[in-house]
């Protein structure tokens, strides 16, 4: 046994290596974070455009930039009165880094939390597009618990709020090729032109197994569920529940129906 | 035993001595990766810079590492240059990183990699290594750049997502076959591949392990 087999060296050995390696890694992932950071935002922008069907196919980021700023504009709301607010800047307010905060959020009880997201903000970005100061369409951030997963997206609904736009999730960890199915276009195409409530305002989309029946009454609320994948689709059903729900942005959406946008 | 020169060990892996092909090891990443070009692509760079300087650097040290610590040092050393290089991709090809998901993660557990470490970079030079490293990273690049560019091209009429044959759906020729999109068309054609490689050279083909024994008994089982 020479002395490179002994204890001491052994450990010695193992700590050079792991210290060398631990700042390697470290120092690439703080010096790259800034862009990575851009490129997250701007996927989040990018998403945003194409669920409100305004920007299809591949956009440069340039123009993914300049349409968000053209076309887009945020609002942060108070989830609890369903009022805009002011005190918080939608450019640089974080509404999930808020859920974090328990000065910023409030944690939710067992049956009250559907989606199973723990902690709702008290505030929260909302997207709007305008044509010549009428409302054409409102974009929602959701977020929910899937099968492995928090999946996080938006749902866009028309200027009635009623009528989806478009749905789509820009972060999730579902299993591809089953519940990763939820960022299948095809999927994604079913949305647009169902309706969310039904005339007292209460929730009503669903996503049914076994497919949708066109001629039935209730189609115009249902929504097929993806197949092999029924705890993901059971986990969107149920964050579109909550979301639009009384926790979410039921009192915001009674607000702005009765303000006749 | 020869030394191995650096032209021996870059160019043997691509056709004589394929880690795929020869070798089967890194099929796993092979099925998920290589149903378009692109994403096939951003992976065989992604292996064969891994591969390159995990032998660099663990021959840098070879001497020095204990053997009872030897693999987990080699593991430490893989991992970490993975992570670099999925940072890299998530700063400068999010679209990209998004696609591979958890695949650039796993090429920490490539068999090759780790293969070409303890059989390779244990025992030889840094330089050698790191040519040896960058010659199977080719080796497993080409597989799957031929795998990519059959897959996209049959199964999607495109390659790097630019129409090539117009498809029957928008006005073409061309009805696309959908089971080159699925990882078990990657299964065949890999199939397929080695079986082409091992009838051009045939020193690669295998002794069989065992001869099944002839039956004995006239009569059948009953």
């Amino acid at each position: 046994m020479s002395t490179k087999e002994s204890t001491s060296r052994t450990l010695l050995v193992a700590l050079a290596v792991s210290l060398v390696s631990s700042v390697f890694v470290a120092g690439a992932a703080v010096s790259l974070k800034p862009v990575q950071i851009e490129n997250r935002q701007l996927d989040k922008q990018r998403s945003i455009l194409s669920i409100a069907g305004l920007g299809q196919g591949d956009l440069s980021s340039r123009e993914v930039k300049d349409l968000f700023a053209s076309r887009i504009q945020a609002r942060v709301v108070d989830l609890e009165t369903g009022e805009y607010t002011d005190a918080h800047d939608p450019a640089v307010f974080d509404p999930l880094k808020a859920a974090r905060d328990p000065k910023l959020s409030d944690a939710l009880a067992g049956e009250e939390d559907i989606a199973l997201i723990k902690r709702r903000e008290r505030y929260t970005t909302v997207y709007m597009v305008e044509q010549d100061g009428k409302l054409e369409s409102l974009i929602l951030p959701v977020r929910g618990y899937g099968l492995w997963s928090t999946l996080h997206g938006f749902v866009a609904v028309k200027g009635d709020l009623n009528t989806v736009v478009g749905l789509g999730f820009y972060q999730h960890a579902e299993t591809p090729g089953l519940g990763g199915e939820v960022d299948n276009p095809n999927w994604k195409a079913l949305w647009p032109g169902k309706q969310l409530f039904d005339e007292q305002g209460k929730p009503v989309i669903r996503i049914v197994k076994g497919g949708v029946d066109p001629a039935s009454p209730g189609a115009r609320h249902q929504v097929d569920a993806l197949a092999g994948a029924t705890l993901t689709s059971n986990g969107v059903d149920r964050l579109i529940q909550f979301w639009l729900g009384e926790q979410g942005f039921g009192p915001y959406l009674a607000k702005l129906r009765s303000k006749g946008v | 035993m020869a030394k191995p020169t650096v032209k021996e060990v870059l160019f043997n892996p691509v056709f004589a001595n394929n880690p795929i092909g020869l070798q089967i090891l890194g099929i796993c990443s092979a099925l998920a990766v290589t149903s378009n070009l692109q994403t096939a692509l951003v992976m065989s760079l992604a292996l064969t810079l891994v591969t390159g300087f995990s032998n660099l650097f663990i021959s840098m040290i070879r001497n020095q590492i204990p053997s009872s610590i030897r693999m987990i040092v080699q593991m430490v050393i893989i991992a970490s240059l993975v992570i670099v290089v999925d940072q890299i991709l998530k700063a400068y090809a999010y679209g990209l990183s998004k696609q591979l998901s958890v695949f650039v993660g796993l090429i920490i557990t490539n068999c090759i990699v780790m293969g070409r470490a303890e059989a390779f970079a244990m025992q030889n030079p840094p330089i050698l290594s790191f040519w040896d490293g960058i010659g199977n990273g080719l080796g497993y690049s080409v597989v799957l750049l031929t795998l990519g560019v059959i897959r996209e091209l049959f199964g999607a009429g495109k390659l790097f997502g630019v129409e090539i044959i117009a498809l029957a759906k928008d006005g073409g020729w061309y009805v696309p076959n959908g089971l080159l999109l699925l990882p078990p068309s990657a299964f065949f054609l890999i199939g397929l591949l080695i079986w082409a490689l091992r009838t051009w050279r045939r020193e690669q083909v295998e002794q069989p392990a065992f001869r099944m024994a002839p039956q004995v008994v006239e009569k059948e089982a009953y």
